[in-house]
Formats: C-alpha cells, sequence, structure tokens
C-alpha cells in the first residue's frame, strides 16, 4: 500500500471503483458541503474536492477535505499548479496528510482567464508532471523537491487527470505514459460522451501495457440540457460531445431524465472495457443525482475495503 | 511638396470663411483641381492644395501640422479605390486619415475636421464638389478652436 | 525585438500636467520598427500635445527628439542640450531607455511615454507575436524552436494540457497551442524523445526570480 486511503485499497482489490466531486462553496459556508457529503455517502468510494476550478475562488480544497474527513467520506484533494509554486504545494500537501487526506488529484489548472480574477498573476512554477515526480518523491523517497530529507513522509495515493478528448491526438498515450514515468497511481479522465474516441485512447493504451500500471477511472459528467451539452462541445477546450448526443438531449422530453440515462449507459460501457478500473462522476451542481446514477448502473452496494 | 494659394477670393469679412487644407495626390486630385481651374469651375476659396507624389506619402504628422497651424480642416484626395499609381497608397492613406481621426478624438478634438476622399484626374466637377462638401461641413462646425494667437 | 504600445493619452496628460517645456524623446532601435516609439511616433505624439495644449489654451512648448539608442549612455550622454531645454522627457523607448535617461539626468522629470509589453517578432506587418521571455535558460534545442515558456499560456515543460484542441490553446481560439507547434515540429523532424521523456521542474533563479540579473563579459570589462 502506497497510501492505504479506501480508494487505493478498492482498486488493488481489483474492484470497480467509483468516485465523485464536490465543489466547494463561493464562501466560508461549511454547511454546503456537509450537505453534498450526506448526497455522497455510501454511493462512492472517495469524493474529489476541487480546486479553485475555472480559476473562481471557492472555499480552499484541503479545508473542504478536512470537512469530508470529519463527515466520514474519503476526499481526493485537487491540487492545482496554477496558484502555488513549488513551496507553497509542498507545505499545503504535508499539511493535508497531516490532516489524514490520504488521496491527492495533480493538475494544472484552468488558466486564470476563465476565472473571476483574470488580473491575477498565475503561477505555474511546476507542472502537473513535475507535480506528480514532486510527490511521489516526497512519498517514496522521503525527500522534498530540492532534494532535502524529511522524517514523516507525506503517505498520499497519486491521482492525475487524462484528456482522450484534447489535441494533438496522438500525444495523449504518449502523455498517459509520461504520468506514469513520473509517478501517478490513478487516473481520472475528462468527460466521456465520445465513447469510440475514448475507446481508440484506451486500445492504445492496453496495448503499450499502460493499463497494467495504472489505475484509470472514466469520467461521467451527466448532462441537464441539450444547451448544456452545445456548450460543452462549443466552449469547452478539450471537450468534445458527439451530435447524436445532443439530438438525444434535444429530442427527449425529459432532457434531464435523458443526461442521467445517458450517463448510465456510459457507465455500462466503461465496465465492460478492458482497462477501465472504475467510473468518476462529476456532477456539476447535481450531487444529489450521484446515487441514482450509481445505484441505476449497478454499482451497489459500494464495498468496504 | 508644393503649396498653391487658391485664387479666387471674396470680400466678405464678416463671413466665416474656412481655411482648408488640401493634400492632394499628383495623379488625380492634384491634377482635377486643375483641370477645374481651366475649366473655371467655381469652388470655395482659401484651399490650400499641397501636392503629394500619392496620397500615400501623407504622414499622420502633416495632418495634425496643419490642423496645430491652424487649419480650420484638413483632407486627403487621392485616387479612386484600385486605381491607385503606386497599387495600394490611396489605402495606406485611407488607413493613416483613420488612426489620425482616432489620434484627434482621443485628445478631445472633433475630427470632422478631418477628411479623405476619393476621385479621378478628370473629375474637376467633383473637386469643386469636394471642396463644397467640406467648406459646409467645416462651416458648420465653426472655427477651429486652435487659431486664437495664430496669425493669418 | 523589444515591443511597446504608446501609453492611454489619459495617463500620458496626467504625467505631463504640472509642465510646459516638454521633451518628446524617441528612440531609433527596437521601438522604431515596432513602431512605437521611433521619430514618426515622436512626431505623432508632439502633434497631438500641441493641438491639444492650444486647444486647452496652455503655453506648452513641445520639443521632439531621437537618438540612435536610449539604452547606451554614449548616445543618451549627446543629448543634454536637448534634455536641459525640457523641464520634463517624455521617453518613447522601452523601460530599459527610460532607466538609463532617468539614471542620466536624475535631476529631471522622466517619464515612460509607452508600456513595454514583449519581445517578440511581427509574424504579419502591424502584429508582433511575444516569443521569448528572457529566462535565462534556453530550451529551444528541445522544442523544435517554439518557446513553450513563452507562448504555452502555463509554461508548461511536459506537453500540452488537457485544454489544448484543434491546435488552439484553451484562453483563446486566437492563441496558438505551442504545444501543438512544438508537437508538429518535432514530429517532422523525427525528434519527439525529448518531448515523450519526463522533464524535471525548472531552475527559475535565471529567469529574474532570482532578482536583477547580471551579464558579465569578462574579457570586455576594463578594470
Amino acid at each position: 500500500m502506497k497510501a492505504g486511503s479506501n480508494l487505493e485499497k478498492i482498486l488493488e482489490a481489483g474492484k470497480f471503483a467509483v468516485t465523485s466531486e464536490i465543489g466547494p462553496p463561493k464562501s466560508a459556508n461549511a454547511n454546503v458541503i456537509r450537505k453534498k457529503c450526506g448526497m455522497l455517502k455510501g454511493f462512492v468510494d472517495a469524493a474529489n474536492i476541487t480546486d479553485n476550478q475555472t480559476a473562481i475562488v471557492r472555499l480552499s480544497s484541503i479545508a473542504a477535505a478536512n470537512i469530508l474527513l470529519q463527515e466520514g467520506i474519503e476526499p481526493v484533494a485537487q491540487m492545482t499548479v496554477r496558484d502555488r509554486n513549488r513551496i507553497a504545494i509542498q507545505s499545503d500537501l504535508l499539511g493535508a496528510a497531516a490532516l489524514g487526506v490520504k488521496n491527492v488529484l495533480c493538475l494544472s489548472g484552468d488558466h486564470q482567464v476563465f476565472g473571476n480574477h483574470p488580473q491575477s498573476k498565475n503561477v505555474f512554477d511546476i507542472d502537473s508532471m513535475q507535480l506528480i515526480r514532486m510527490l511521489k518523491d516526497m512519498r517514496d523517497e522521503k525527500k522534498f523537491e530540492c532534494g532535502d530529507e524529511m522524517d514523516v513522509e507525506p503517505r498520499l495515493f497519486l491521482g492525475a487527470a487524462a484528456n482522450p478528448f484534447a489535441d494533438p491526438f496522438e500525444f495523449r498515450v504518449d502523455r498517459l505514459a509520461k504520468k506514469i514515468d513520473a509517478g501517478v497511481d490513478f487516473i481520472q479522465t475528462q468527460g466521456i460522451y465520445d465513447v469510440p474516441r475514448f475507446e481508440k485512447w484506451l486500445n492504445e493504451a492496453n496495448d503499450r501495457g499502460l493499463t497494467e500500471k495504472v489505475y484509470i477511472l472514466g469520467g461521467v459528467i451527466p448532462l441537464k440540457s441539450a444547451g448544456a451539452a452545445k456548450y460543452i462541445k462549443n466552449k469547452v477546450a478539450g471537450m468534445m460531445v458527439p451530435d447524436e448526443v445532443i439530438d438525444r438531449m434535444k429530442n427527449a422530453s425529459d432532457a434531464k431524465q435523458e443526461g442521467i440515462k445517458i450517463a448510465i449507459e456510459t457507465i455500462e460501457q466503461l465496465k465492460n472495457m478492458k482497462g477501465v478500473h472504475g467510473v468518476h462522476v462529476m456532477a456539476i451542481e447535481w450531487e444529489e443525482k450521484v446515487p441514482e446514477i450509481v445505484k441505476e448502473s449497478g454499482l451497489l452496494p459500494r464495498p468496504t475495503a | 511638396m508644393e503649396a498653391d494659394e487658391a485664387t479666387s477670393t471674396s470680400e466678405v469679412p464678416e463671413e466665416f470663411r474656412p481655411r482648408i487644407v488640401a493634400y492632394c495626390c499628383n495623379y488625380c486630385a492634384y491634377a482635377a483641381a486643375d483641370l477645374a481651374g481651366s475649366m473655371r469651375l467655381s469652388y470655395p476659396p482659401d484651399v490650400k492644395v499641397i501636392r503629394l507624389p500619392c496620397s500615400g506619402k501623407v504622414e499622420i504628422s502633416y495632418l495634425l501640422k496643419a490642423l496645430e497651424e491652424g487649419a480650420d480642416g484638413v483632407m486627403v484626395a487621392g485616387c479612386m479605390e484600385g486605381d491607385c499609381h503606386f497599387m495600394e497608397g490611396n489605402f495606406r492613406a485611407k488607413r493613416k486619415v483613420r488612426h489620425a481621426k482616432r489620434l484627434l478624438e482621443e485628445i478631445g478634438f472633433d475630427s470632422q475636421r478631418l477628411e479623405m476622399f476619393n476621385l479621378s484626374s478628370a473629375m474637376a466637377g467633383r473637386f469643386a464638389e469636394i471642396i463644397l462638401e467640406m467648406t459646409e461641413r467645416i462651416k458648420k462646425l465653426g472655427p477651429t478652436p486652435l487659431r486664437k494667437g495664430v496669425k493669418d | 525585438m523589444i515591443v511597446g504600445d504608446r501609453k492611454p493619452m489619459d495617463e500620458i496628460l496626467e504625467m505631463l500636467e504640472p509642465y510646459e517645456n516638454i521633451l518628446i524623446l524617441g528612440c531609433g532601435t527596437c521601438v522604431t520598427v515596432c513602431l512605437s516609439g521611433g521619430e514618426r511616433e515622436a512626431a505623432i505624439l508632439a502633434g497631438q500635445l500641441r493641438i491639444w495644449g492650444k486647444k486647452e489654451g496652455k503655453n506648452l512648448n513641445i520639443m521632439e527628439h531621437t537618438i540612435q539608442r536610449q539604452c547606451e549612455k554614449e548616445w543618451v550622454d549627446e543629448m543634454r542640450g536637448h534634455v536641459e531645454k525640457a523641464d520634463v522627457v517624455l521617453s518613447l523607448a522601452c523601460g530599459v531607455g527610460v532607466q538609463l535617461v532617468a539614471e542620466m539626468y536624475e535631476e529631471k522629470a522622466i517619464y515612460p511615454g509607452l508600456n513595454t509589453t514583449f519581445m517578440g517578432y511581427p509574424v504579419v506587418h502591424g502584429t508582433w507575436l511575444e516569443n521569448c521571455r528572457g529566462c535565462g535558460n534556453c530550451v529551444l534545442a528541445h522544442t523544435g524552436g517554439v518557446c513553450p515558456i513563452t507562448r504555452c499560456a502555463k509554461s508548461l515543460l511536459n506537453g500540452p494540457c488537457g485544454g489544448s484542441q484543434d491546435g488552439k490553446c484553451e484562453i483563446s481560439k486566437d492563441t496558438e497551442c505551442a504545444w501543438q507547434v512544438i508537437y508538429e515540429r518535432l514530429k517532422k523532424k523525427d525528434q519527439l524523445d525529448w518531448m515523450n521523456s519526463y522533464q524535471p521542474p525548472r531552475d527559475w533563479s535565471t529567469a529574474g526570480d532570482g532578482g536583477p540579473r547580471k551579464s558579465v563579459k569578462i574579457e570586455e570589462v576594463i578594470d
């Protein structure tokens, strides 16, 4: 065991993992997080806590992760390299580990131009690849990035993102290989709507033996409306939504229910794919639907690790 | 550059007679002005025609200079679009005039005192018309606010 | 070259407000070529200020002068006569020039007329693209001659992030994804190895994060 987290244990045991995501509030209101915990408890193995996603200021991911621990849900603390240099990141993750956080997701972070402080200075001292390696060295070598040693290392199960829908497509499996090289333990992918493209990426990863070296959790984002689907297709960089999906949403009598149905179908497909070890359900500001999606996908009850 | 005084004069001192500087392309507007003269076409006086080898030769600083020295209006006259003797000089002039207008606006100076026109060497009548048009426009705007202290 | 843009007029007028004898000082090198601070731009700005001054009924004396380089002492020293006649110098040089002029004429008010923006080249006439941050540790040998420090919005070193799509950066459809360009170049050259291998964190101390940098050519230094 690298960190001994619930997520790690489930994946190690060869069980199909389920993670979800909680977006902290744009305020100091801890109750928002506790309420979302109530919705997810018992339905997921761990929940990601986003780190100022889309560069909008929200309650700190590590503080929110601590609230999850209090509520009995295992957190995956997201950490971007956008807002912190290597000093701050190492410090914050030592703190996270000390609080009992056992999973971390290493990300570049959405550029600040998207957020509510586009005038801010970004950091990008290191990139997400280097973040993985830095945390691996802290955990496995008990060494800071500079090489200095520490006595009690942060035991963290290291995750990263992979986006099979971004370009250049041919580099996307190479990039996965690089992340594995850097020391990543699990991958959560970008939301999957274009299943054939995902399979193409996965097959190449399988062929290169990469899926034996890392756990892959397929990303699923339930759609709320045809408009949302079109927005994701046209406005969100690095995401793809096929026209068939948009049409299904458009023609559905109950678009929300259709969105849930598509998500469940996608999960069913993912369950049967070689090299997929779990799903990551990102129901953005729609966390209350996660239990239904997980249940209807036949993923209940969640195993006890 | 050559400066020629327009020859016609009328003696009505109390009337505002806009002083206009016209930067004219040698191949069209300048020739048209010449032709207008030969044809005895009448157009408002007090136009100072400045001959340029091409309207594209105009510099933004020339346009500003004319205004600064007390011209009530400044115009650039180049060939019809597509007919520039130097291929695209008149388009360059158009961009320069457009930019000069922006520069005037940013210091709170009415950019209507500056304009670009296009015509051919045969358009003597049009030349007279343009001068009249510009003169009428400037009359509406009144004398330049920069003439205080400038000697005639 | 070093690229700059003229400051907004309001800001210029505010800086010059207390002064009557104003020297607009152009620079004949980079900012001439990027059409923002050379002799021509000095003449235009001077013209604007004269018109503004007359309109406002101010008695301004606007002078113009352009020297070859405001970033070298010899040239800056030669224009002493012009500077002495002025109460204020509005320099249209890059920030380097403004600082040297300010250093050599400490008693004078020396203000910047430009915002120095970046180092780059023109991609088409009238449009410049930033290409170099002067980070002090060039990686162009490995990246097909495309700088990821400058041209990737996140200065990534290990390839494109998940926001790269259709060759464009996530920040804007008008911005090329530098890593897409790098990938294509390296592929053509059959040099993808560097991009496919892990690149460790950079030492940003050479990039200015270690304090102001100094370059000493020991063989040229006269003791």
